[in-house]
């Protein structure tokens, strides 16, 4: 059963966006695509202007590699330094302790909520 | 004899399958009049006669060691390669053996490439290998790919001493055409005789890499630890181009402060034959693994806990990570890797050292000889491992000449990359030079002195 927190905002291309914290990353429905992460890398740095498409972050798990891209506008004001040292947390805790930059400004229109999201990933699975 | 394992019941089988009454309908879309072209080539040949042939155009070549006595090296050395060598690398298991990427039945190949990272590691004082790449000057433009992407494109500048060998640097203006980097330090009219540190000014904080040579293509040595401490105050990558078996006897790049440690492997138990195949080793800091090019074998457990080997961290090769890959290199020169692992296996750290010392002490004595001869004299003063530069008193094409009709296979003739270097001839001296061979060369050497009026 993939988790779907209800209290954020879900992108089509699988990032969670936090109204509340400005806080980004991958769904739990992406970590479990992807298998183990074994490879992070934080695109941008504080101060960096961002935008819907623009990749922050690149992931290389066993057997793929994929672009992390803003879900949101905004401003960059902080990064997970601590994440490249534990890629495998965005397969334990993509919600929590994964999470990949933080941005001010941004608002969640737009993005799907929880129950949206999951007819979104219901339909992949097919 | 039919090498094509259908019967012709099989293939009417097939062809009726896909609705064609005959072999040649598949073809219909190419014109008639081309379907086979006349080839203006000579008729077939018995194997008695092409062996035959073939037999005579390779009598036609002099081979240094076997006809010639051999002088010459500029990055590519004659050694000894033990007989065992061979005989290991021809097994079927590894002549044949395929690119491992189904582990399960590739433990053998896995194991002897993850020998031979771990060989090379050691030798250069790095953290990690790749698999090799295919010889040391695409290992060397690999290294401005590496600093390339690890500092995601912010830095364009790429800085080569001029004491890299002249072909390394042709490959890697080659590989950076196109990518929107400046090259600065490539040019053969630079001061030579200066050092490293004459590079200092042109590392600033838009410089991705700087690229040296030690021993460099002059054969002389210099600690590294200075230069490569100030490059890294700039926040500017080090990669050292470097002869394996100079390491054996002198400081690691890794002990100077290196970030990358490339070279040419070839002096480790592969032929020279005509320049090639070769060995390209690719060595590096642990902490730029992820944009390493080319394949990594790694070390873990099966699902019953035994150690196995695999290809790892295959998502940065090209296949996978495509247009973001640090390069298009996803293959690596297998049998010449596994050629070096086992020349070093036999060898060992203390038989490595005795090569490298032969080579040392030989070339020395050669030195020291050729200096004495009137118009002789060596070119630079630093110190030099089995590679230095004579200064003489004529065109190096005229010395070489009358070295052949000693049976000499002379000197690199440094005049031709490098204008300010004419009459300067690169002379190399490895542990398969007797004494013997070098009286000879100084024998006639001081002939031609005296022939062109130096008594």
């Amino acid at each position: 059963m993939t988790n779907i927190p209800s209290n954020l905002k879900y992108a089509e291309t699988d990032e969670w966006f936090d109204p509340a914290t400005g806080k980004i990353g991958l769904s739990d429905y992406a970590q479990s695509q992807l298998s183990d992460i074994v490879f992070v890398e934080i695109l941008v740095e504080p101060g960096d202007a961002v935008e819907p498409g623009k990749a922050i972050a690149s992931v290389e798990s066993v057997k793929a590699s994929a672009e992390v891209y803003s879900p949101v506008s905004g401003k960059v004001v902080a990064i997970n330094g601590d994440l490249p040292g534990k890629p495998e947390s965005i397969n334990s805790d993509p919600y929590g302790d994964a999470w990949l930059i933080k941005v001010e400004g941004g608002k969640g229109d737009g993005m799907k909520d929880a129950a949206a999201y999951e007819k979104h990933c219901e339909s992949r699975a097919q | 004899m039919t090498y094509i394992p259908h019967s012709p019941k099989e293939r009417d089988a097939m062809l009726a399958t896909i609705g064609v009454t005959s072999l040649a309908d598949l073809f219909e879309a190419v014109p008639a009049e081309y379907r086979f072209p006349h080839l203006n080539i000579p008729s077939a040949l018995t194997e008695m006669e092409a062996a035959d042939e073939l037999a005579g155009l390779a009598d036609a070549n002099s081979t240094a060691g076997d006809d010639l006595i051999s002088f010459l090296g500029a990055g590519a050395y004659r050694h000894y390669i033990p007989a065992a060598v061979d005989h290991i690398l021809r097994r079927g298991e590894f002549y044949t053996a395929y690119t491992p990427y189904q582990p399960e039945v590739s433990q053998g190949t896995l194991q002897a490439i993850f020998e031979y990272q771990s060989l090379m590691t050691n030798l250069t004082g790095m953290e990690v290998s790749n698999a090799s790449h295919y010889d040391g000057a695409t290992a060397a433009a690999e290294a401005v790919n590496m600093a390339v992407a690890n500092f995601r494109g912010k830095r364009g500048k790429i800085v080569v001493s001029p004491t890299v060998n002249p072909q390394y640097r042709a490959t890697i203006r080659t590989y950076t055409l196109g990518m929107g980097l400046t090259l600065l330090g490539d040019d053969p009219t630079a001061d030579l005789y200066a050092g490293p540190e004459a590079l200092d000014s042109l590392i600033d904080a838009e410089t991705a890499l700087v690229i040296v040579q030690y021993p460099d293509f002059f054969g002389r040595l210099n600690d590294l630890s200075g230069f490569i401490a100030k490059a890294h105050e700039k926040g500017a990558l080090v990669c050292v181009v470097t002869n394996p078996i100079a390491l054996a006897m002198f400081k690691t790049p890794g002990a100077m402060g290196a970030d990358i440690v490339v070279g040419e492997g070839q002096p480790l138990g592969i032929p020279l034959s005509y320049g090639g195949p070769y060995l390209g080793f690719f060595t590096s800091r642990k902490q730029f693994v992820h944009k390493m090019s080319g394949r990594l074998v790694g070390e873990t457990v099966d699902s019953r806990g035994q150690r196995a080997y695999v290809l790892t961290l295959t998502a940065r090769e090209q296949h996978i990570k495509r247009e973001r890959a640090t390069s298009n290199i996803c293959t690596n020169q297998g049998l010449l890797a596994l050629s070096a692992a086992v020349y070093l296996s036999l060898l060992g750290k203390s038989g490595l050292r005795q090569v490298a010392e032969l080579c040392y002490h030989k070339a020395h004595y050669a030195a020291e000889q050729i200096a004495k001869i009137p118009g002789f004299g060596t070119c630079f003063t630093e110190p030099f491992f089995h590679e230095f530069a004579m200064c003489g008193p004529a065109p190096v094409a005229e010395i070489n000449a009358f070295l052949l009709e000693y049976g000499i296979l002379g000197g690199y003739d440094l005049g031709q990359d490098y204008p300010s270097l004419k009459d300067h001839i690169l002379i190399a001296v490895t542990e398969m030079n007797s004494r013997e061979d070098i009286d000879t060369l100084v024998e006639a050497l001081r002939e031609f002195s005296e022939e062109v009026g130096n008594a």
